[in-house]
């Protein structure tokens, strides 16, 4: 592998390294009453308001028709995908310094699979927070569910909720793509 | 040191007369009913709905002892501000966090008469941190936080009748003012023959610190002057900022009918009293000092409960026990109301509301007729300054009964006259009349937009007017007081709207929105709420007993109280709910309100805690409610209160839950 590949390849493992400190998913929710708006961040350790209470009023608002309250500790995957993006930056790194395209070629595999797991496990987070409600809610809509857009928007009751990937998933993309470049410019080249 | 004896016998006819006389001056010039085509002074005021107004506007409440705000130029009312008065609505003085602003040293005053708002100033300009306004009947003045629109602080001012001079700032907010306006002896609680007048009564002028930090007030000196009514005091700009100027009238000393034996006399003064010296003499330890009963409440944190200071004595300088001269009168005509500075610190301007011209001083020839010692004797060891050293201009023609003037900062000075209901407009440089403009009816003070400040903003024009007559939909025998708002971007005056407002608005103040709307809170926030009984999490929701004080502490959440039932109350028992609203979220507010109680509800903020006070009489079941539609579900938001009888052994409970 080229020099400049392994530079580059290196440079693409660390593009994941904004996820610490960056949000890479967005949940906005506008309503008659919330012309501010509101919503949440998801990063990969944590999940916050758009503003300091939003999420105590997501909360709030969504006890009414008994959706389970939103705290950052119950969810088991801000545990691991530190874990998970930490170990994916040194297997990267490590194809760096190799120089393996296969090593490249796995990473991404990886990559993709992770990809998958965290958008199934996204969704099937929504469907059980839209539909396993309380029984006692006050509002009962027959045959309403709350489940909430994977990607797109979508309008529940009063509320329009959007849900698309953020400035963190940029990142994600820039590396991936990176990385996969890599891997058809080493392939091309060794290929002659 | 000259007498008021000479003066007093210099009288001169007034009332029929005087007006027969005004009558006949003036009904060659009338000002005119001149208003900006409808469509164009629509388009002027026109606020879509959703946009926001440019300025704030904070008009006194007066008699409602008040402060309301608005916004300009559409004339949308956005609150009411309580401050003097008990304000059922909120809960506002009859909480047990309030109540103890109320306080004064003759107990709790539920009411007053707020006259003049003050924004406080940095550089001679409003700098929208805090608003300060008077109380003229009790007199008080208070501090309004500009970032929650809450009154914070109240402080009595001692030997003080009728707090009208009063709550003006110092350029950098250095010292809030107060004066005697109904002048009376200055000891407390003297007792003496009213018509000892002369030899008993003092006036006094109050200088109160304001902590640059936190906004608290201090009365830090006051100073005894001759038993004149101070009416109106400014303090100066720019070269003239280290003194404030207070007008007199009744130099007559007159203590009976005084419409008549106040008004005698051709000149009255304005009062020059370099207020940096003076403290500098307070510091020197120039000042006696004095026994005062007066009282200081204000609140030591975020929230809480306001405390309640009795102070006993206060620092006093009297000019006769001083070589120093630190105050000046300058004799002015003719029991002159306001006194107003124009932006650049030199114009001193007089309302001489009985004299047929504006008076106005010059400040630099001032300070050289104190150099020059050009004096017309002295009032109690005040020199009396020459009145043609200092005066500088006399406008002819304003109308009958000009009260207070206001500046565009482009040379122009506008004057409110109340008896010829209208606005004169005049030049700072020739001293004449230019433009003239009707008021609906009877205007008192006029506001421009940052009109008393170093820089104003030559936009908006406030007229404050004292009858509404036919100017709106009739409403019975007492009306509202109006406000006309006029445009004088333009070289003249023009009408733009007439809205009626709250109270009996005297002054107003008027801060570009810009400069104060981002500091404005949206909630409390929990973590900081410093009030004793709060409760931060609803899980620390409970009733505890201490003799016969029961103490509920209760959060509120939409849609629920907690607790909802209580039980074990007793006949005889004085119960504190202690409620927290635990909402994080901008005008989410819940209220409380129980059947019977001698009191008013209250209203909570997101994020703030409140008692209410409640002493059932008698036994039954009494039930509770948020008063604010806080949700869709707020009629649910209620709860139980069972009160048994003095002897009854039920235990003292309370739930929330399941049925």
């Amino acid at each position: 592998m080229k020099l400049q590949s392994r530079i580059a390849m290196a440079v693409a493992a660390l593009m994941l390294l904004p996820l610490y400190f960056i949000p890479f998913w967005n949940i906005s929710m506008t309503a008659p009453q919330y012309p501010e708006g509101i919503g949440m961040y998801i990063h990969i350790d944590d999940v916050q308001g758009h503003n300091r209470h939003d999420l105590r009023s997501i909360n709030t608002l969504n006890h009414y028709i008994g959706m389970k309250e939103i705290h950052a500790e119950d969810f088991p995957e801000f545990d691991i995908m530190p874990w998970v993006i930490g170990i994916m930056i040194g297997l990267g790194l490590l194809a760096a310094v190799t120089g393996s395209v296969k090593l490249i070629m796995t990473w991404l595999i990886l990559m993709v699979i992770i990809g998958i797991v965290g958008l199934v496990d996204f969704y099937m987070w929504g469907y059980d927070y839209g539909h396993n409600l309380n029984p006692d809610a006050p509002i009962k809509v027959p045959g309403m569910s709350y489940q909430p857009p994977l990607i797109g928007c979508k309008q529940l009751l009063n509320i329009n909720a959007c849900s698309w990937p953020y400035t963190g998933s940029i990142f994600i993309g820039i590396s991936v793509l990176g990385a996969a470049g890599i891997a058809w410019y080493e392939k091309k080249i060794s290929g002659i | 040191m000259k007498t008021e004896k000479s003066r007093i016998l210099r009288g001169m006819f007034f009332g029929a007369g005087f007006v027969a006389l005004a009558a006949f001056l003036f009904t060659g010039c009338p000002s005119q009913d001149r208003m900006m085509d409808t469509r164009d002074a629509a388009q002027k005021v026109y606020v879509a709905p959703g946009d926001h107004d440019e300025y704030y506007a904070f008009l006194s409440g007066g008699y409602s002892g008040q402060l309301s705000v608005w916004g300009l130029p559409s004339g949308r009312f956005l609150k009411v501000v309580p401050v003097f008065s008990q304000d059922p609505e909120t809960g506002y003085g009859y909480s047990e966090e309030t109540k103890p602003l109320f306080q004064t040293s003759y107990g709790f005053i539920p009411w007053d008469d707020s006259h003049h708002p003050h924004i406080s100033q940095t550089d001679g300009d409003s700098d929208g941190r805090w608003i300060f306004i008077n109380a003229n009947n009790t007199p008080r003045i208070a501090r309004i936080d500009l970032d929650t629109f809450e009154t914070k602080e109240i402080i009595e001012l001692p030997n003080t009748g009728g707090n009208h001079a009063s709550s003006f700032v110092t350029s950098n907010t250095e010292y809030v003012i107060g004066a005697t306006r109904f002048s009376i002896p200055y000891e407390t609680d003297l007792d003496v023959a009213i018509d000892t007048y002369a030899d008993n009564f003092d006036g006094a002028l109050s200088f109160l610190s304001v902590d640059p930090d936190n906004g608290r007030m201090d009365l830090k000196f006051q100073i005894v002057v001759p038993p004149y009514h101070y009416d109106l005091g400014r303090a100066g700009k720019g070269p003239s900022a280290d003194w404030v100027f207070f007008t007199t009238y009744n130099t007559e000393l007159a203590h009976t009918m005084l419409e008549v034996n106040a008004s005698r006399n051709d000149k009255d003064y304005i009062a020059a009293v370099n207020w940096r010296r003076a403290a500098e003499l307070v510091e020197e330890g120039h000042g006696r000092t004095m026994s005062a009963e007066y009282y200081h409440n204000y609140y030591e944190g975020n929230q809480g409960y306001a405390v309640s200071n009795r102070k006993d004595e206060v620092t006093v300088l009297y000019p006769e026990d001083i070589d120093e001269n630190f105050m000046y009168f300058l004799p002015t005509p003719k029991s002159p109301h306001g006194v107003d500075i124009d932006p650049t610190g030199e114009y001193i301007v007089g309302g001489g509301k009985l004299a047929t011209v504006i008076p106005v001083h010059s400040f630099s020839r001032m300070l050289e007729a104190i150099d020059n010692e050009a004096f017309d004797g002295d009032s109690r060891g005040i020199p009396i300054l020459d009145y043609d050293a200092t005066i500088i201009g006399e406008v002819e023609d304003p109308g009958l009964g000009p009260l207070h003037t206001e500046f565009d900062g482009r040379g122009y000075a506008y004057t409110s006259v109340y008896i010829s209901s209208e606005i004169v407009k005049w030049s700072l440089d020739t001293f004449e009349v230019v433009d003239r403009i009707d008021a609906y009816y009877s205007i008192g003070h006029l506001m421009i937009t940052a009109g008393d400040n170093v820089n104003p903003e030559p936009r908006y024009m406030l007229g404050l007017t004292k009858t509404a007559k036919d100017r709106y939909l009739p409403t019975g025998p007492k009306q509202n007081h109006p406000a006309q708002l006029y445009d004088i971007s333009g070289d003249r005056m023009e009408l733009l709207l007439d809205f009626p407002t709250i109270g009996e608005p005297h002054y107003a103040q008027a801060i570009a929105a810009d400069q104060i709307k981002d500091q404005v809170k949206q909630i409390y926030e929990l973590e900081e709420n410093d009030h004793p009984n709060a409760i931060l999490g609803v899980a620390d929701n409970r009733v505890e007993r201490d003799g016969n004080n029961v103490h509920v502490y209760m959060a509120s959440v939409r849609s629920h109280f907690r607790p909802d039932n209580i039980e074990g109350i007793r006949v005889g028992d004085t119960v504190y709910f202690h409620l927290t609203n635990v909402e994080q979220e901008w005008d989410v507010v819940h209220g409380i309100a129980i059947k019977g109680a001698e009191n008013a509800e209250i209203l909570v903020a997101p994020g703030q805690t409140k008692t209410l006070k409640w002493e059932p009489q008698r036994t039954g079941i009494y039930p509770f409610y948020c008063t604010a539609f806080c949700s869709a579900l707020h009629q649910e938001m209620q709860g139980y209160v069972r009160v048994s009888a003095a002897d009854a052994d039920v235990p003292l409970t309370w739930r929330t839950g399941t049925n």
